[in-house]
Parts: C-alpha cells; sequence; structure tokens
C-alpha cells in the first residue's frame, strides 16, 4: 500500500496538520509502511462477522435531566489563548 | 420547457431539555456568553458526553407521533471537521443507526391532502455560535448553545413546491409544539431548517443536481428562499450552465442566497461510531409508555373540530395549531356547547387579532378561556347582543375584568321582558300613523324605520330579535 | 522506608512507625537525587505533597484506605490546579480546571500525590521517548527504556521514587513498563475504573491502573479507585470486589492456559525460559497448566493499528488552539491557526497516529480498514471467550524481550509496534491483565502476563499475590535506588 504525496496532502488538510516539503518522503515511507503492515487484517475472512465497537456488551446508561453545572467561564478562560468579552477569539470566519 | 421542483427538508429541532444532551450545564435562551458552557460542553481533555433520559423520550415521542420505527438499538456516532463552534473538532451525532427511522406525514394543501415520506430522526448536539461583528479582524466563540439537544429531522424529497415545503414544515411545527417537545421559537433558533433543492425537466426520472439552503428559520423566508433558488436554477440551466453542488446561504435582506465560503471544500465527515458512548436501547415499557401518553394530534383533532362542531378545515386547522390554542377552544366550549360555531369565529377572528397587536401567545391572553365562556353565555342566553359583545370584548381586554361586571356596570343588558318591549312597539306605532300606512302599503323598507325607533328608545340595548317579532306580530298586513 | 511496599507502608503509618510527612519529605528527597538521571516526573508538587501528608497525619480514627502514601500519577490524569501534560508541547501550559475521577478518588483514600509522571506523548509508544519532556530512562539500566506509555509511573515505583503509581494501558502501557521495570502492574476490566478525567488517547481501549511493588499493593490501589462514575458512561455499574481480602483466598484448582501462539518464534528463550519456571512454580501452588489456543491473536497488532489511530485522529482534534492549550503564533486565518498549531505542538509519532487515524476513516477506506479491523478484534474477543470456557487465566510472557536500549526502535515505528504483541489483544477485547516479575535475563527484569475474563481482577490479584508469598522478584531493587 503506497501512498502518493496527494493522498498525504488530503489526509494532512482533512486532519488540520501543516506538512512541510521536506517532511512529505518521511511520511509516505512511514504511513505506507504502516499501511502495508496493517494490511495483514486481510489473512482472516470476516463474512458475517459483527464489528465490534467497544469491549463492554451493554447499553448506554442514561442520566436524568437536570443542571448541576454552574458557571465556570473565568475559570475556563484563564487557560485559554485568546478572549473577550467571555468570548473565545479566532482570525475572522467568513461564511 | 416546464420544469419540475423537488425539495428535501433537514429540519433541526431544538429539544426544550433543561440540561444538554451529553452535559448537566443548563439549555436557557440568552444567558451571558459561555456562562453555560461546562468543561463537556467546551470539550475540555478528558471529559466524556452523558446522554439525557429526557432527551431520547422526546425523539422517541416525535417517532411515535408520525408513525416512524423506532429503533430498539441506536448508536450516536461522530462527525469529524473542524470548525470553532464544533468544540470537539466533531459533532456527536447519530448516522447508521438514527433512533427514529422511517415515518410519514400528511399535510393540508388547497387542492388536497399529501403525504410526505420522512427519512429519519436522529439526535444530535448542537453547535455553538460565532460572532463576527464584535471585534476587528476576529470572530469571537460563544458556545453556550454547544451542546444542545437537537432532532434532526430528515425528509423524503417528495415536497414539489416552496408551499408544500412551508406546509411540511408547519405540521412538524405543530406536532413538535403538541408533544411539548420543543419551544419551537424560530427565532431564536429552537425550529430551523435547511432545505435541499433541485429541478428537473417535467417527466424526467432522475434528479437533478441539489443544492442545500442552511439555516432557514423562518416559514417566510423558507418559501421565498426556495423559490428564488428555483428561479436561480433554472435559469442557470436555460442558459446552458449546470447546477454546482453546494451550500448556499440564504441573506434576507436582499432576498438572495449565495454559496457559503466555509463550506467549499468537500467534507469527508469520517463519521465512526462514538467510543465514548455505547448503544441506546429503547425498552418496549417506553415506547408503551410514550404510545399510552400521546395527546391528541392536530390532524386528528382537526377532523374532530370538523366532525362535532361542524368547523371549515380552515378554520379547525388554525385552532389546532398549538395545544394551547386548542385548548382554550376546548374549555371554551365545554361550558357553552351549542355556541362551538361562534367559538371559533371568535378565537380565529377577534383573540387572534388582539393577540397578534399586543405580541401575546393564547396561554397570555388577558381574556382567559374562563372569562371567554362567561361572554359567549351571554350572548347565547340573549343578555347581550353579538355587536354589544364586541365592545365587552375589547373591555374585558383593556381592564380584565368579567364581561358580566361589564355589562353591569355599563348597564348593557339587553331587554328581551316581552311586557316592557310590547308597551314600546304599541308607543313607536301610536306616534307615528304616516310610516304605519307606507309599511301597510307594501313598502318593506319602511320596517327598519320601526326597528331604529325602538334602538332609539332603548339605547340599542332592545333584543333585536324580539323586537323584530313583536313588531311583525303588531304590523300585520290584510 | 522506600524498600518496603505500600501494604507495609500502611501498616508501619497506622503503628506510628513513621509519618506521612516522613515518608513523604523521603520520597521528595530520593526524587530530588534521581529526577535528573531518570527524568520521571513532568510535573514534581513537593509543597503540594507535604500539604497532603500533613493533612494525612492529622486524620483521625477512621483513616481512608491508601491514607499518607506518597504516590506518582501518570501526566495524562487531570489534576485540578497541577498542569496536564500528557507530555506534549501541546498542553504544556495546560493548568487542568478540574479533576479526574481517578484523582479525587485517590485523594479520598487520604493518598499524597508527589507529582505527575513523564511518559509517551498523548499515551502514544512504548518507550517513553517521544515526551516533549525528554525520554524516561529504564532504573535498572539507564542506556535502557523503562517500557511505555506509562514508562514515568514504572520506573518512579522500580527506583523506589513513589509507594506506587498509578498509569494507563491501550495497548499495554502499564503491563509492559511493570515487565521491563520489574514491578507489578495491572490493566483492569476496561469499564472498572472511570476514564473521566483522563485524557483520551483511544476511547474504546484505554483503562487506567495502578504500578505497584507487589499484587497486593495495586489490589490497594485498585480498591481505591474501581466504581462506577455517572461521568462515564463506559464505567460498569456493579459491585467492585474486595481485592485486598480476596487476594489471600486458596488457588489451588485454578486453571491456567498458555497459547500456543505466544511461545512461538520472535520469543527469546531466555524469557521462555523464565516462563516455564514461573509456571513450575504455579503448578506447585496447586493451579493446572494446560495448552490453548488463540488462532487470531497474530492480528491484534494489525487490528490495533487501525482502532486506536482511528479514535486518537478524533479524540485529538479538541487541541485546536482554540479554548485551551498551544496556539501557535499570529495566524494569518483560521486554517492557519489550526493546521500550525497542531503541527507545532504534536510530535512525530503522534502526527503519524492521527494521520493513519484519518486515512483509515476517510470515504472509500472506512470498510477495508477501520471495519475490517472492528470484526477482527471480534474475532479476537472471541478467541479470548473460547479460552476462558477451558481456563481461568491465560498466562505468557508480557513482552517479546525485555528492555531494549534508548533509541534502538525509534525509527521504525513498526518493530516498536511489535513490542506489544502479547498485551495488545486484551486491550482489544477489554478483558483485564496483570504483568509480575518472574526474574531476570542479563540482569534485566521479565514480566509474565496473566489476563482473566472480565471483572476477575480479584482472579489475577490472588495468583500473583501468591506466587509473590513464594518469590522475591518482585521485591529485588536495581542497585542504583537501593
Amino acid at each position: 500500500m503506497a501512498l502518493t504525496t496527494a493522498e498525504i496532502l488530503n489526509i494532512a488538510k482533512l486532519a488540520r496538520l501543516h506538512v512541510e516539503e521536506s517532511e512529505l518522503a518521511d511520511y509516505q515511507q512511514d504511513l505506507s509502511a504502516i499501511l502495508g503492515f496493517v494490511e495483514q487484517m486481510e489473512q482472516v475472512n470476516v463474512d458475517g462477522v459483527e464489528p465490534m465497537a467497544h469491549p463492554q456488551d451493554m447499553a448506554q446508561s442514561l442520566r436524568e435531566d437536570v443542571v448541576t453545572e454552574s458557571d465556570q467561564r473565568d475559570r475556563f478562560q484563564s487557560i485559554a489563548p485568546a478572549t473577550a468579552n467571555g468570548l473565545y477569539l479566532v482570525p475572522k470566519v467568513i461564511e | 420547457m416546464n420544469w419540475e421542483v423537488v425539495i428535501g427538508l433537514e429540519i433541526h429541532v431544538q429539544l426544550n431539555t433543561q440540561s444538554k444532551i451529553f452535559s448537566s450545564a443548563a439549555t436557557a435562551y440568552g444567558a451571558d456568553a459561555n456562562t453555560q458552557a461546562c468543561a463537556v460542553d467546551i470539550g475540555l481533555p478528558g471529559v466524556l458526553p452523558v446522554l439525557n433520559k429526557a432527551a431520547v423520550r422526546k425523539a422517541v415521542q416525535f417517532g411515535v407521533a408520525v408513525d416512524a420505527e423506532i429503533a430498539s438499538q441506536s448508536v450516536f456516532a461522530r462527525k469529524n471537521y473542524f470548525y470553532p463552534d464544533s468544540p470537539k473538532g466533531y459533532q456527536i451525532s447519530q448516522f447508521e443507526l438514527p433512533i427514529v427511522g422511517k415515518g410519514e406525514l400528511t399535510i393540508d394543501l388547497e387542492e388536497g391532502s399529501k403525504t410526505i415520506g420522512i427519512t429519519r430522526a436522529h439526535l444530535e448536539e448542537d453547535a455553538g455560535k460565532s460572532l463576527h461583528e464584535d471585534f476587528v479582524g476576529m470572530t469571537g466563540i460563544d458556545l453556550n448553545r454547544a451542546g444542545t439537544p437537537l432532532l434532526e429531522i430528515v425528509s423524503e424529497p417528495e415536497m414539489s413546491s416552496a408551499k408544500e415545503a412551508v406546509a411540511y414544515m408547519r405540521k412538524i411545527h405543530s406536532i413538535v409544539r403538541y408533544l411539548q417537545i420543543s419551544d419551537g421559537n424560530m427565532q431564536e433558533g429552537s425550529f430551523r431548517c435547511d432545505a435541499n433543492v433541485s429541478v428537473r425537466p417535467a417527466g424526467e426520472k432522475t434528479l437533478g443536481t441539489r443544492t442545500e439552503i442552511k439555516n432557514l428559520n423562518s416559514f417566510r423566508f423558507i418559501e421565498r428562499a426556495i423559490n428564488h433558488e428555483v428561479e436561480r436554477q433554472i435559469d442557470v440551466i436555460e442558459s446552458g450552465g449546470r447546477i454546482v453542488q453546494e451550500t448556499r446561504l440564504y441573506d434576507a435582506d436582499d432576498d438572495s442566497t449565495r454559496p457559503m465560503r466555509s463550506k467549499e471544500e468537500a467534507n469527508d465527515y469520517r463519521y465512526f461510531p462514538d467510543p465514548d458512548l455505547l448503544p441506546v436501547v429503547i425498552e418496549e415499557a417506553l415506547l408503551a409508555e410514550v404510545k399510552a401518553q400521546m395527546p391528541e394530534l392536530p390532524h386528528v383533532r382537526t377532523l374532530r373540530y370538523q366532525d362535532s362542531y361542524g368547523l371549515a378545515l380552515e378554520e379547525a386547522q388554525q385552532l389546532t395549531v398549538s395545544q394551547e390554542s386548542a385548548a382554550y377552544f376546548d374549555a371554551v366550549v365545554t361550558v357553552v356547547p351549542e355556541s362551538a360555531k361562534l367559538i371559533a369565529n371568535w378565537v380565529c377572528g377577534d383573540i387572534a387579532a388582539k393577540l397578534k397587536q399586543d405580541e401575546l401567545s393564547i396561554e397570555q391572553s388577558p381574556v382567559n378561556a374562563e372569562a371567554m365562556a362567561q361572554l359567549m353565555q351571554r350572548i347565547a342566553d340573549g343578555t347581550i347582543s353579538g355587536k354589544t359583545a364586541k365592545d365587552v370584548f375589547q373591555a374585558m381586554w383593556a381592564s380584565q375584568t368579567s364581561a358580566d361586571d361589564i355589562i353591569q356596570q355599563q348597564g348593557l343588558q339587553q331587554i328581551s321582558d316581552v311586557g316592557e318591549l310590547e308597551a314600546l312597539v304599541v308607543q313607536v306605532v301610536e306616534d307615528n300613523p304616516k310610516q304605519v300606512e307606507q309599511y301597510l302599503s307594501g313598502k318593506d323598507k319602511v320596517f327598519g324605520f320601526f326597528v331604529g325607533k325602538l334602538m332609539q328608545m332603548t339605547k340599542g340595548k332592545a333584543n333585536p330579535q324580539q323586537v323584530t317579532d313583536l313588531l311583525k306580530a303588531k304590523l300585520v298586513r290584510d | 522506608m522506600h524498600n518496603l511496599t505500600l501494604a507495609q507502608q500502611l501498616q508501619a503509618l497506622a503503628a506510628g512507625e513513621f509519618s506521612s510527612v516522613e515518608l513523604t519529605q523521603h520520597y521528595i528527597n530520593r526524587i530530588e537525587s534521581h529526577q535528573d538521571s531518570l527524568n520521571v516526573f513532568v510535573t514534581f508538587t513537593p509543597e503540594r505533597a507535604l500539604e497532603q501528608a500533613q493533612e494525612a497525619d492529622q486524620r483521625g480514627t477512621d483513616k481512608p484506605l491508601l491514607n499518607g502514601v506518597p504516590l506518582a500519577l501518570k501526566d495524562i490524569f487531570c489534576t485540578q490546579g497541577v498542569k496536564t501534560s500528557c507530555a506534549s508541547k501541546m498542553l504544556d501550559n495546560f493548568i487542568a480546571p478540574y479533576d479526574a475521577t481517578v484523582v479525587a478518588k485517590l485523594q479520598q483514600a487520604g493518598a499524597v500525590s508527589l507529582g505527575k509522571t513523564n511518559m509517551d506523548e498523548f499515551a502514544m509508544g512504548s518507550s517513553s521517548e517521544s515526551s516533549y519532556y525528554g525520554d524516561v530512562k529504564n532504573p535498572w539500566d539507564l542506556s535502557r527504556v523503562p517500557g511505555g506509555s506509562s514508562g514515568g509511573s514504572a520506573a518512579a515505583v522500580a527506583a523506589r521514587l513513589a509507594s506506587a503509581s498509578m498509569g494507563t494501558d491501550t495497548g499495554g502501557s502499564i503491563r509492559q513498563p511493570a515487565a521491563f521495570c520489574g514491578i507489578t502492574g495491572l490493566k483492569p476490566t476496561y469499564g472498572r475504573v472511570s476514564r473521566y478525567g483522563m485524557i483520551a488517547y483511544a476511547s474504546s481501549l484505554d483503562q487506567a491502573g495502578p504500578f505497584g511493588l507487589s499484587a497486593l499493593d495495586c489490589a490497594y490501589l485498585l480498591q481505591a479507585i474501581a466504581g462506577y462514575d455517572a461521568k462515564d458512561s463506559t464505567s460498569v455499574d456493579q459491585p467492585v470486589e474486595e481485592y485486598t481480602t480476596n487476594i489471600n483466598k486458596d488457588i489451588r484448582g485454578l486453571r491456567i492456559g498458555l497459547p500456543e501462539e505466544f511461545f512461538q518464534e520472535g520469543l527469546d528463550a531466555d524469557i521462555r525460559a523464565k516462563i516455564d519456571l514461573a509456571c513450575d512454580q504455579l503448578r506447585e501452588l496447586g493451579c493446572v497448566i494446560k495448552p490453548i489456543s488463540l488462532p487470531n491473536a497474530k492480528l491484534a497488532i494489525a487490528a490495533y493499528y487501525v482502532i486506536a489511530p482511528a479514535e486518537c485522529s478524533s479524540n485529538l482534534s479538541r487541541f485546536d488552539g482554540v479554548r485551551f492549550g498551544y496556539r501557535c503564533e499570529d495566524p494569518v486565518d483560521l486554517a492557519d491557526l489550526y493546521s500550525r498549531s497542531r503541527s507545532e505542538a504534536f510530535g512525530a509519532e503522534v502526527k503519524r497516529r492521527i494521520m493513519v487515524g484519518t486515512y483509515a476513516l476517510s470515504a472509500g477506506y472506512y470498510d477495508a480498514y477501520y471495519l475490517r479491523a472492528q470484526k477482527i478484534r471480534r474475532l479476537i474477543s472471541e478467541d479470548y471467550q473460547k479460552a476462558f470456557a477451558e481456563v481461568d487465566v491465560v498466562l505468557s510472557p508480557t513482552t517479546p524481550t525485555t528492555a531494549f536500549k534508548t533509541n534502538e526502535k525509534a525509527d521504525d515505528p513498526i518493530t516498536m509496534y511489535l513490542s506489544d504483541i502479547y498485551t495488545i489483544g486484551v486491550n482489544l477485547a477489554g478483558l483485564p491483565g496483570i504483568s509480575i516479575p518472574v526474574g531476570f535475563s542479563q540482569k534485566l527484569p521479565v514480566g509474565m502476563q496473566m489476563v482473566s475474563t472480565y471483572f476477575a481482577e480479584d482472579t489475577l490479584l490472588r495468583i500473583a499475590h501468591q506466587f509473590q508469598q513464594h518469590t522475591d522478584w518482585h521485591l529485588q531493587t536495581p542497585a542504583k535506588f537501593e
């Protein structure tokens, strides 16, 4: 399984990671090797096998609809990179 | 060329839970920015979602109301995308196994009714809000709304005009209000809609390329936006162009749609089952309980009003649009059952007009159902005339005094005493021999003169029906 | 004091032989002398530890379970008011605003926290070399790795810098470093311990668990941290066993299975010999040992390296430079803010796994990678269930080799991944597993893994405890740290 540089760049874009030109070859080699390695999954027939998303065969437990959280904005925003008037700030978004 | 329009709607309904779908923070509207965004809502490292029981129940209620299959097991999935109002970098939604499966809904149109398929309805969390105006060069993010439970109701692409789309949306709106699973407040964004619109030459089987119009939050906008988009698509095709599959934003200010820049890239959402949440199992017992407690839904109630009270479809629909207005009507009718039609007239007419004028909902009406019932009773028992009732109603609205008190204070009781009225009739006949002669010789119009005289003498309080009867008995032509 | 087990220290504290402040100060002194050579702690909090020790000493008669014993916590558990970095530049400035459930429970149990231990960045690794704060050394041989990802917590206990410690295990991250460092490490059943406040790597695999010198020490910690947590939907609402008392129960007649697939090529001969000796010991103690088969076990690493990266690619999306953590300087626009903040602050292995996971979930590849891996996960889990119809415990080496040299595998991700061959299937199935020391090979500790069915931690602890009652491998101290 060899990934093309275009595929690497597309994955990086989806993952919001910046890949330098100089890193491309390494990524290509490493990711291709890993994907090649996991291809051994094809050795076994999985027809009719139910996928297992979770180790616990349980149902979701449900929470009562009660408000127990109080305002902690100041505490949470004391560790935020950029805030003003209680808002988190990011570079201008154009919709 | 004749064009056929194909519309499918995705309606986002905020469920009116106290707390969020996956956290215990409040959902109340209008709080200061980020004061209702707890650790889970802002996606702090290490936090985990815990599902709100009420959100699940409300989704099941909706499913039952539209005769849909309720999934005995449904799964939450992560929809992965980066956006500042989506704090975790993914939205918890449902993908392969939604809680509500196929259902259907009948809409009423001028030309008759039409059944629209509901593809599915799934639970998901709402995003926060981006505020673009306040900061130079920056966008502010408020995550209070993040995590508010949403029910996304997806229709089949089975509507063929903006009018049908609006009728469908109104119907869904009325159902969620009836079920009391959402406040349905469109201004606050509790009820909003994305429309998938495409056109194709009439008779063509395959669907045209569709565009998605985002975030339509009023019935008026959705109609205008769809009509506008249909025109645009037809123009593009007729001038030799092609429709690009894209997301467009409706701009109410200049009544146009434009492509959304932020959604330009074709998204690959990489859905997968959320490993923090286990499958949601709907027990038979819950389903049975929801079914047992299902209120009478608007279309059923509409039919009942038509059958039992002989109301017109439009009036019955207007009354049943919300459970509150239907309840109001029912409360008045219970007291004065013989006046159902009249009551419907009042609720849909005078009351609706006053409510609109004062921007009130029917639960806030200064004239409550009990007070209204008294007024209707006074018409029915002849204490006042329908005309006088209008004045009494205005006074009741303004002063929140009962109908009886106003009638009493202003002396508005009709004179229905036969002896008293008879004496007056005799007097009028005796005082106006010339007019009597004219009437008896065939001039019917003169009859009104006698009625007018009598009303003048009683300051309008004479029971008009009785006056007519007595006059006719007195002025018998040979 | 530091050569006593935690259980012995609790007795000594109760008997007034020394105070918690004395014990804590003793460890503080040891940490101050050894931190530079081992690089065990990311954040060392001596003042806080002494305050907690004082409080412990002042507690009256009804003392909580772990009153006054000093612990070290992997820097993956959110600790209110303390930096919680996950050994990443991304969280170098992250002062956690809340406590993980595990942290809160340990505090309620009266434990003292010495600080936060070094690890592989975001728990992704098997050597504790990928930390933003530099690699951790193995106390038995400073030129070797302590294993990972919970290498700092394992090394801290091995070097006697804490009474016991807490780690997390996603593919072997407790058991493998326990083996490399010659101590006891327990990975509980998935759902036995709350994950709330534990920074997620792969949510369906992550589980917190203890390191101690002995199985009994691990039982004490598990007793304190186990249980249902309403804040974690995947934690299980099931009564917690009495681990510290059940541990004394007889183990005669327990059936132990040796999976033939784990005793084949790739396994170091000397390690095999040590496991054989340990099995002899267990036979003497009355256990029945028989061969079993886990036919799909060989596919565990492949399935894991799809599932774990897939989950991590999504779990780590919240690190976007907006609400907490690292933010790049002067982003020109939103895309730049995201991609530069993430690229500048995540290390190479983290980025690799995010990329692999993103690919495995992307349109057109989901079925071939993610869905297939989930199906293989089912097959692996069923293998274990079949085994548990025949035996109580599945026994194997913890690792195919002893601790390897620093940098030996750093440039070759796949070779590194292969060192988790015996441990990874346990996470895929969600089972509990324990690693205990069973001897030395060329002066390096050898670990033995035992796995039981769901929620049978007490069986694992019992066998390990009985074994440790008759052996002293677990009490060996690295020469430099005696």
